[in-house]
């Protein structure tokens, strides 16, 4: 079985599988990756001896995880947008606002700039994510049109993005934290805020639980990109 | 064509998205070893970068002490005047029930960076002397990368943008000095991740360990 170089290495002498062949996976050659160090071992090493982590060649019980944290996310974004994200008092009254709320809020008082932040972090990055999550669990199974790579990026993106939907819980804690000017205004944090910020939380886990191994396995077969 | 038999073990590495079985050789400094199937960087080494991501992990720290306790946000509005510091802000929800999002909230934008960057001068600090890696370095560097995602200095430091426009119509606002700190720290941290290849760093402390 051929080995590949790395692209961008620029060693001489060895013949790259880019051209004519695919790369084979470091299962196929009876090997087991780190997936934190990327050092390879013989298959059935239970540490990597390198870096300590726990070997696994495919984790085949991390769908389940996938899902658990998948619908525990799930859960509580329901919550978070139906329940007050903020409760402003002044002299008088109080206001509550909720995620969307929010966002409206600020966007007919012009800043739309800021308006669409809000939008993009808490409404359309995690129902995207639940979306995305989803399919890629669900592409692994069975034979699939979309290519390997295309999937990848996906993932990529849904890894990259997530964590940022954090932003939402992050400006109530500041506004609560400082506007507190006695009976003039104050702001307080909505129970919107513990449920949002669970369900990031658990998306997160739901897509580090993931392992994007299995969306190659499956297209072992296809044309090598690079 | 290499055959696998022919290529020893240590010399192989594995794509950690992929799985993509790869002879690892290092790319010209400042260059970039993709992984062939799916682009993913595997190895990207810079000039003196084990120096240079200390001295940023220290200074993100140090920084960080800082911005933590001075004042970072302050109001005025008829008279009345609040300020506020990060610590503050992560303990807005410990009155009642949401205790436990102050703990999250502070744990996310000052302990986890902060202990991150501990860790990862326990672990650089033996090696840019030249000496042997400290007792439990590989622990130190897995827990480092584990907590990375964890570590959202960066995004607290948008929420603080939207949320100064948020009180702009209610009050004067007053930029404190942990504030210019935090946005210096964020940025020292975003420039350490791009200096910094872990694969280099791996292969530094498995010399050291032999």
């Amino acid at each position: 079985m051929p080995v590949v170089d790395l692209a961008g290495a620029g060693t001489v002498g060895a013949v790259t599988g880019a051209v004519t062949g695919a790369a084979i996976s470091a299962r196929d050659a009876g090997l087991v990756a780190c997936t934190r160090c990327t050092r390879v071992w013989p298959q059935g090493q239970a540490r990597c001896g390198r870096c300590g982590s726990r070997l696994r060649s495919r984790d085949l019980h991390s769908m389940q995880r996938v899902w658990a944290w998948w619908a525990a996310g799930l859960l509580a974004y329901v919550p978070a947008n139906l329940y007050p994200m903020l409760r402003t008092h002044t002299l008088f009254t109080t206001q509550e606002n909720t995620i969307v709320g929010g966002a409206v809020e600020l966007a007919a008082g012009g800043s739309l700039g800021v308006a669409a932040v809000i939008l993009i972090a808490s409404v359309a990055i995690p129902v995207g994510k639940f979306g995305a999550i989803a399919f890629l669990a669900i592409s692994i199974h069975g034979r699939q049109r979309h290519s390997g790579h295309r999937r990848h990026r996906l993932y990529e993106m849904v890894e990259f993005v997530g964590r940022w939907s954090m932003i939402d819980v992050f400006v109530v804690a500041i506004l609560s934290a400082l506007v507190q000017l006695g009976s003039l205004v104050s702001i307080r944090p909505g129970p919107a805020a513990v449920t949002f910020a669970l369900s990031v939380v658990f998306t997160m886990l739901s897509a580090q639980s993931f392992d994007s191994r299995l969306i190659f396995d499956q297209t072992g077969q296809e044309q090598d990109a690079a | 064509m290499t055959a696998i038999a022919e290529v020893p073990i240590e010399t192989l590495i594995a794509c950690h998205q992929c799985d993509a079985l790869h002879r690892a050789a290092e790319p010209p400094t400042g260059g970039k070893a993709r992984c062939r199937r799916c682009g993913t960087v595997l190895i990207a080494p810079r000039r003196g970068a084990l120096v240079r991501v200390l001295a940023m992990a220290i200074t993100v720290a140090v920084l960080m002490l800082g911005a933590t306790f001075f004042p970072f946000l302050g109001i005025t509005a008829a008279g009345v005047t609040n300020e506020s510091s990060v610590f503050d802000a992560a303990l807005a929800f410990s009155a009642g029930p949401m205790v436990g999002l102050s703990i999250a909230v502070a744990a996310l934008i000052v302990f986890v960076p902060l202990l991150r960057m501990l860790l990862l001068i326990y672990v650089l600090g033996p090696l840019a002397a030249g000496r042997a890696a400290a007792p439990q370095a590989a622990w130190a560097f897995r827990t480092a990368e584990a907590l990375r995602p964890w570590s959202m200095a960066e995004i607290f430091l948008i929420g603080v943008a939207v949320a100064l426009v948020k009180v702009a119509g209610l009050a004067t606002v007053v930029l404190g000095p942990a504030f210019w700190m935090f946005v210096a720290l964020v940025i020292v941290a975003v420039l350490k991740d791009g200096y910094m290849c872990r694969w280099s760093i791996w292969q530094a402390l498995e010399r050291s360990a032999r």
